[in-house]
């Protein structure tokens, strides 16, 4: 499906949904609470058919948090992105482990480096950070670690 | 002529003639101890570099070429590495069997050279039940091994000791099975009598196909009960980093390593003893100008020789085979070489009877 | 970080595997749960070599962070800078000029001969076969002395700029290639006879650690690992970048799904490159190596991402800009990791001899997946 059927098709499962102009590949900002509902529709919808969840991803911009997730169809060779703001100070997404099930390890990984919180997630214990890791989430960008971090 | 029974019988008439019988017999026992100790080191090192030489070969490299002429003495500078090495034990270890268990294997070794026959007539204890009691004392060596095992307090190890008990206790059957074949042939279970049976001929030639399947069925359960790839299960690098020996350093290391060596060594000897004749010089038929020839050559040539034969061929897998694994092992033993070696020896017990042998 | 000693409550024995193990080829530290010989599951711990890359990239400009990417998956570190120059063009909308298009790829495609080379070699070795490890290395020695000659390095090779490639080819180069693929063509076939035709070897990796095609797209498998079970996911085919969309080249797909398939996708894929080698090395077209680029990099604001096919699978790189010489956000999509999140599903059930085995056929490079 090209961008513009693939943006008709997902206004009408989330009419809420606001488009981002400018990107290669459609982009979508969603509310979180709106996000396991589309995502099952994404996932399950034949048209739509996204089975394959290779990037998830956030980004700290100071105000807020934005988690990215990039999606495509091995069936019908279409990308989509999924962008959906987070408070900085409470973040809280619903999983998607159970529909994409490698988003166990990436929300792992989002959870320690961003401190997200994603409910009802199977497992969410530090992946790669020590155990017992205590302070702030290394990539978010007011951290500071003076001992082992180089600034340039 | 110089030989080795020669020598033996020599130092024997000077030392009757100069001591009391009890005390001759002393210093002959004390002269066979350092005797074994003696071949033993030696058979260590000399094994040791051979391996590494053959590995290399295998895998176009060098191999070891820093210390002495070719690298030869390279195994004796690790050894000595070895020796100002610290022996640790773990915390939570069983002490005393920790301590024990390399001494148990060696111990174990050294026993197995007693009826082995080096060359014509030189033999410490020609026993009358040689091929019974290699059997016996070989099935001993998978104590030493759980005794590691279980000593260490650690997972690996454990887990080495038992792939290693599950492993030896099997392949004995087919090991023991494919010796009886030699015995039922030659109908002693004396090693010297089994030399002598095969001055016409080797077993393997003499006793057709059964034969053949016999001396293969026995090379692959020696390799397996000498815990070598492609069945090192016990101590499989990269599962168990290094199975039952994991913990151990220093001489109590080496102790492990040097009786794994002369496992192999007394193993390829006994095969070499039981299938290619021992001692006893390659003869074909009726051309006796070619036999005569073979006769020249010592006969402690022939047995060295054929066992260094059969222990290439052993490293040989080494370096070729992947491992396999723990239920594939077994099946390996139970499924085919048990009743493959059983079926055979019932062919050679008939051709026993009947005389279809040469 | 280590788990209790002892036994679960069911009687099952823990064992850590590594983060020091001579199966983990690095730190890697699983957590096994074990029943007898039997895995009942495996928990990865990860983090030992985490350098965090993503946050050292965003203090470099976009011309220095490339050479850090080169740290992260050390064995096809060509074409894990090849991703950023992609990605960083992609943002400066800078036509790259044919000559380094095709140097770019043949570089590629020779570092993913080697990463497979010493793939086959550690995983033989991890299936207790010492031999073909130096037989692997003999041919990929020769690989990188290429490299040596053209980029001056053996691994990390940092050859790739933004526009281009950092220098012209080395004269010799041609003349190498070509010895190679000799010696290549003359040894290929003792890779069967050593290894993939042994009745053992066979034995090991048939039926083990079965990966369906549903559960590789849904763990986000990619590479050859996903390609055993016969999902097509080469980037190379399905979004081509550089020049693969006029090459001639078979994306191999094995339907089986075990070890064995994960396997033979790999062998396989080494001929591929062999394939777009020789029609690439006597067609390296004239003209420049590299564009004409500012010398002070700035990127407009926006997203930009490029997938790219590493020797392990899909690598991705996520540059967020606000406009500045350096990017705000980076992320790169490693291959290994998704690969690796698949080793419990897997491995349940089957023999701990076999986890070696699984773990040497998903290709896990520890670096790659800590990033």
């Amino acid at each position: 499906m090209s961008n513009e059927e693939l943006k008709t098709k997902i206004t009408e499962l989330l009419p809420a949904a606001a488009f981002e102009e400018g990107g290669e590949w459609l982009t979508i900002n969603i509310e979180p609470r709106d996000w396991l509902p589309l995502a099952q529709q994404l996932r399950n919808n034949d048209s739509l058919y996204f089975d394959y969840l290779y990037c998830l991803t956030c980004i700290d911009w100071k105000t807020h948090l934005t988690m990215v997730y990039h999606l495509s169809s091995t069936k019908h060779r279409h990308n989509i992105v999924i962008k959906s703001k987070l408070d900085r100070s409470n973040p809280e997404i619903e999983t998607v482990s159970h529909i994409w099930r490698t988003a166990e390890f990436h929300e792992r990984e989002v959870y320690e480096m961003f401190g997200v919180n994603f409910l009802n997630h199977p497992d969410l214990r530090l992946l790669i950070l020590p155990d017992g890791w205590e302070g702030k989430n290394p990539l978010r960008k007011d951290f500071e670690d003076p001992i082992n971090m180089i600034k340039l | 002529m110089w030989s080795f029974s020669h020598i033996a019988n020599n130092l024997h008439e000077w030392l009757s003639k100069t001591f009391n019988p009890t005390m001759t017999l002393i210093i002959e026992m004390v002269l066979a101890g350092v005797a074994v100790i003696g071949l033993f080191a030696a058979l260590g090192l000399v094994l040791v570099i051979m391996e590494r030489k053959v590995s290399a070969w295998i895998q176009i490299r060098l191999g070891p070429n820093r210390v002495g002429p070719k690298g030869m003495l390279q195994s004796l500078a690790d050894t000595l590495k070895l020796l100002v090495k610290e022996g640790l034990t773990p915390n939570g270890a069983d002490k005393l069997l920790f301590n024990l268990a390399p001494f148990v294997a060696m111990i174990v070794a050294m026993l197995l050279m007693a009826p082995i026959a080096f060359a014509k007539d030189f033999q410490l204890w020609d026993l009358n039940i040689g091929v019974l009691y290699v059997s016996a004392v070989s099935s001993i060596m998978v104590i030493s091994i759980l005794m590691a095992g279980w000593a260490s307090n650690n997972k690996y190890s454990l887990m080495g000791a038992m792939r290693s008990g599950a492993q030896i206790v099997s392949y004995e059957l087919s090991a023991g099975l494919s010796i009886l074949a030699v015995v039922v042939m030659t109908g002693s279970l004396q090693v010297s009598d089994i030399i002598h049976s095969q001055a016409n001929g080797w077993w393997i030639f003499k006793g057709h196909i059964p034969m053949v399947i016999a001396f293969v069925t026995f090379i692959i359960a020696i390799t397996a009960e000498t815990n070598r790839a492609p069945f090192d299960l016990a101590e499989a690098e990269s599962e168990l980093t290094a199975g039952f020996h994991t913990e151990y350093s220093g001489m109590k290391f080496a102790l492990f390593f040097l009786a794994e060596y002369v496992n192999v060594f007394i193993v390829c000897a006994i095969g070499a003893t039981l299938f290619l004749g021992g001692w006893m010089p390659f003869h074909i038929g009726n051309w006796t100008g070619f036999n005569h020839v073979m006769d020249y050559i010592p006969s402690s040539v022939w047995f060295f020789g054929k066992t260094f034969f059969l222990i290439f061929v052993i490293m040989w897998f080494r370096w070729t085979f992947p491992r396999l694994r723990i239920d594939q092992l077994l099946n390996l033993e139970w499924k085919y070489l048990l009743p493959i070696s059983m079926i055979n020896l019932l062919i050679v017990t008939a051709m026993a009877i009947l005389g279809w042998h040469f | 970080m280590f788990e209790e000693v002892g036994t679960t409550t069911e009687g099952d024995i823990i064992v850590n595997v590594g983060p020091q193990h001579p199966a983990t080829h690095g730190v890697l530290h699983l957590v096994i749960t074990l029943n007898g010989e039997t895995i009942k599951k495996v928990e990865p711990h990860l983090g030992y070599i985490h350098r965090s890359i993503e946050k050292m990239c965003e203090s470099l400009s976009y011309r220095q962070f490339i050479y850090v990417t080169s740290r992260m998956d050390y064995l096809s570190s060509h074409i894990n800078n090849h991703a950023c120059a992609l990605c960083v063009e992609k943002g400066l909308q800078v036509e790259v000029p044919p000559r380094a298009q095709v140097i770019r790829v043949l570089m590629d495609e020779l570092t993913r001969i080697a990463s497979h080379e010493l793939w086959w070699g550690a995983m033989a070795m991890d299936l207790g076969a010492f031999t073909p490890f130096f037989h692997a290395f003999r041919e990929r020695e020769s690989i990188n002395d290429i490299m040596e000659e053209t980029c001056g390095a053996r691994l990390t090779m940092n050859y790739m700029v933004p526009g281009g490639v950092m220098q012209d080819l080395h004269p010799n180069f041609q003349k190498k290639v070509k010895e190679f693929m000799q010696l290549y063509k003359r040894k290929i076939h003792e890779y069967d006879e050593l290894v993939t035709g042994n009745v053992i070897f066979q034995n090991r990796m048939k039926n083990v650690g079965y990966l369906s095609a549903e559960d590789a797209v849904s763990y986000g498998c990619s590479g050859p690992t996903a390609r055993g079970s016969g999902v097509n996911c080469d980037i190379r085919k399905i979004y081509p970048y550089e020049i693969y969309d006029k090459l001639e080249f078979d994306e191999v797909l094995e339907t089986g799904g075990d070890s064995f398939a994960r396997y033979m996708v790999r062998i396989r894929e080494m001929q591929q490159s062999i394939r777009i080698i020789e029609q690439l090395i006597d067609n390296i077209p004239e003209g420049d190596f590299q564009a004409k680029t500012k010398a002070v990099l700035k990127l407009p604001k926006g997203e930009f991402y490029t997938r790219v096919e590493t020797a392990r699978g899909e690598l991705g790189v996520y540059i967020v800009s606000e406009g500045g010489t350096t990017p705000y956000r980076i992320k790169f999509r490693s291959p290994g990791f998704s690969n690796l999140s698949v080793l419990d599903h897997i491995a349940r059930g089957s023999k701990l001899g076999d986890l070696v085995a699984m773990m040497g056929t998903l290709d896990l490079v520890i670096p790659d997946i800590d990033r």
